[in-house]
């Protein structure tokens, strides 16, 4: 078994807003391999990009990180050999140089938007020289300067890498003058500009069409075969999630419900919000025009956060009592799935 | 073919006829035109009473600009959009004047995408969805307060959110509340623009599943506008498929889906992800970039991507036939080429 890269472990964020306090993660645990794709589902509010946002430590205020770990196997600068060391990312002081040397050199970011990510006066090919001069260390491992002109050549490359056609050209393009793909296609150079270990990936396709974003998707495959990296794939689309993962991590309301092999959680989930999730996507080789199934009610609002297991009401399989009063804890069920549901509890108690 | 369509053969609701739709590009402190986006380009299509006609395809490819050219939110460059009003009367939505329309207005309605900016913040539900009656005529505040309250229960909604504000409600009640609106005045036409895109999967489903059951109970007919395929398949009889502002191909939905005639549709339809692990899909079969509308390639606009394409696609462009009854397409080759997802 190989040590993990990334394990998060009991993480819980909070917002103190003036109407309360909402638990936007609660007690999150999930381990990230070495080149390998975790993906998270989820649906809107179940703290999946506070989650993500909290390993790089950019939870917006009034927001902050109340509880947990965040370890990460140290970078090539400090690997000394087997044991490099764990660093607790939760713990580093937010704006220190240890956690901006971490950001965009061993952990990257491909962040939702394309168009809101780079800066609309500064071309894409100055943003990404600007972060290869920040972090040189990852191109010259004498420690030696890298200056302008070789940064900008490894930019070309990288954009070449990333199947941007002219990029000597595109390399002086400012982000508002390329399609919705070519951005997000820069994205990913940039993200990848400093080699990092692990990606982060945050619902990097949502905001472009369907052959894009297969274009995209076979993109990030190939690099990360490429190179090995680690990814954490954060979706909604079950689609995508199925495409890309190796192991998924299902969250609701802030908890994670069900973790498991990618083939697992599809033909073998046990979670009943995991299996309402897969039952009422409608599939491109359903029948058509017939009802789908539904999971009732709506998700809870965020300051009335059900008691017990946050499912619960809305859960087609509800055990009286026990699910509205006690909280479930992650359980393993073998052969690396785990669910956090009393169903399954019961038996193994 | 499903239940609601073997009755008896239903007459077009909607004939749209070589539609439309030039955007001029202007340049320079005069404005002066220096070119010209064809965003729809000879769009032709019926959409018959009850049915759900989904109309599909990528950003820019024209299917919103067709949709509001109907609603005649955009005005058409030229063609004719026959509909059938109530009384059998068959009138060119695109040559009315915006005084003629008027009475029209309440048999077509629209059903937006954003839940969140589709309703008037500073508006109780009762005002959103009350609104259209006022303006169609009725007067008398109790009257809609029946109707009002009539219409959330249609949605599924409780009568007594009627004096709450939009705030209050989650995303997917939000498009219910959109929906009641739309539903308010008896429309006869909706034309829905991608009303699922902006929900949750869980949530999704609900609407999908109260569109359904609202058409079956009020004989609605629906123009569903979306890029999502697998929503698309769900929900219409038929679908429309656009490519950079033209109709490449339009067939009964199971036909499209397991035996599409462009290229194109067998494409865009193998990019979807398939949510099952086991059946990953290889390579990557549509390279490049939708061409811009604004200089679209020579002969078929589709043959620069196209992995069947030939000499004669360079050239010529292709006319929309009618290969096998009811399936129409615009290839040269559609007689010819087997992509069936098997043949694939």
């Amino acid at each position: 078994m190989t040590a993990p890269l990334l394990s998060v472990r009991d993480l819980h964020v909070t917002f103190g807003l003036p109407e309360g306090v909402v638990k936007a993660v609660d007690g999150v645990s999930f381990d990230v391999l070495p080149g390998r794709v975790m993906g998270i589902v989820g649906e809107s509010g179940c703290g999946k990009s506070v989650t993500m946002r909290a390993i790089l430590q950019l939870v917006d205020e009034p927001g902050r990180i109340d509880k947990g770990e965040v370890l990460f196997r140290g970078g090539a600068q400090h690997a000394g050999g087997q044991d490099a060391a764990i660093i607790d990312l939760a713990k580093l002081p937010r704006h220190g140089a240890q956690m901006r040397a971490i950001r965009g050199a061993e952990i990257g970011l491909i962040p939702q938007e394309p168009m809101a990510a780079f800066s609309p006066v500064h071309t894409i090919g100055h943003q990404i020289i600007e972060a290869i001069q920040l972090h040189q260390f990852k191109w010259r491992a004498d420690g030696g300067k890298l200056s302008k002109h070789d940064a900008r050549d490894i930019v070309v490359d990288l954009f070449r890498d990333v199947g941007i056609s002219m990029p000597e050209q595109r390399v002086d393009a400012y982000s508002w003058q390329m399609s919705g793909g070519l951005r997000q296609r820069a994205m990913i150079a940039m993200a990848l500009s400093c080699k990092p270990r692990l990606l982060i990936a945050d619902e990097p396709t949502t905001a472009i069409d369907v052959t894009t974003q297969a274009q995209v998707l076979a993109l990030l495959r190939e690099l990360q075969r490429k190179h090995g990296t680690a990814i954490i794939f954060i979706t909604h689309d079950l689609g995508v999630i199925a495409q890309m993962a190796n192991d998924v991590t299902v969250m609701y309301l802030g908890r994670v419900v069900e973790q498991g092999a990618v083939d697992t959680i599809f033909h073998a989930a046990k979670h009943p919000y995991t299996r309402a999730l897969l039952r009422s996507i409608p599939s491109i080789a359903a029948k058509t025009r017939v009802a789908l199934p539904t999971i009732s009610g709506t998700l809870p609002h965020p300051f009335n956060r059900p008691t017990g297991c946050p499912y619960h009401p809305r859960c087609d399989e509800v055990i009286a009592i026990t699910c509205s009063k006690q909280v479930p804890s992650l359980q393993p069920l073998g052969d690396g799935q785990s669910v956090s549901c009393f169903l399954y509890q019961a038996k193994t108690d | 073919m499903t239940a609601h369509m073997s009755g008896a053969p239903s007459k077009p609701l909607l004939q749209v006829r070589n539609l439309q739709k030039i955007f001029p590009v202007t340049a320079g402190v005069f404005r002066k035109t220096v070119g010209e986006v064809r965003a729809v380009d000879d769009v032709t299509f019926d959409v018959h009473e009850g049915e759900t006609l989904g109309l599909v395809g990528e950003s820019g490819c024209g299917k919103t600009t067709t949709s509001r050219c109907i609603l005649r939110a955009i005005e058409p460059t030229s063609g004719q959009i026959w509909f059938r009003r109530m009384h059998g009367e068959i009138v060119d939505l695109a040559s009315m004047s915006r005084e003629q329309l008027r009475p029209l207005r309440a048999e077509i309605q629209l059903i937006f995408q954003d839940p969140f900016g589709s309703l008037n913040p500073r508006m109780t539900l009762f005002d959103n969805v009350g609104e259209p009656l006022l303006v169609n005529g009725m007067a008398n505040r109790n009257a809609r307060m029946d109707r009002v309250a009539e219409l959330l229960g249609l949605v599924g909604l409780r009568a007594e959110f009627m004096h709450r504000f939009p705030h209050a409600f989650s995303g997917g009640q939000r498009q219910r509340i959109g929906i009641a609106r739309a539903l308010s005045t008896n429309p006869r036409l909706v034309v829905a623009d991608e009303p699922v895109s902006a929900l949750d999967v869980s949530v999704q489903a609900q609407v999908l599943n109260l569109l359904l059951e609202l058409q079956e109970r009020l004989r609605l007919t629906f123009l569903f506008v979306a890029h999502d395929l697998s929503v698309v398949r769900h929900i219409s009889d038929r679908v429309a498929v656009m490519y950079v502002g033209q109709l490449v191909e339009l067939a009964p939905t199971n036909t499209l889906f397991t035996r599409p005639r462009h290229p194109y549709t067998a494409a865009l339809m193998r990019a979807v992800p398939v949510p099952d692990p086991r059946i990953r899909v290889g390579e990557v079969t549509l390279k490049g970039e939708v061409p811009s509308p604004a200089n679209p390639p020579s002969g078929c606009y589709f043959h620069p991507r196209c992995s069947f394409a030939q000499e004669r696609c360079r050239q010529e462009t292709p006319a929309l036939r009618e290969p096998a009854p009811g399936h129409f397409v615009r290839c040269h080759f559609a007689d010819q080429l087997d992509l069936t997802p098997e043949a694939l």
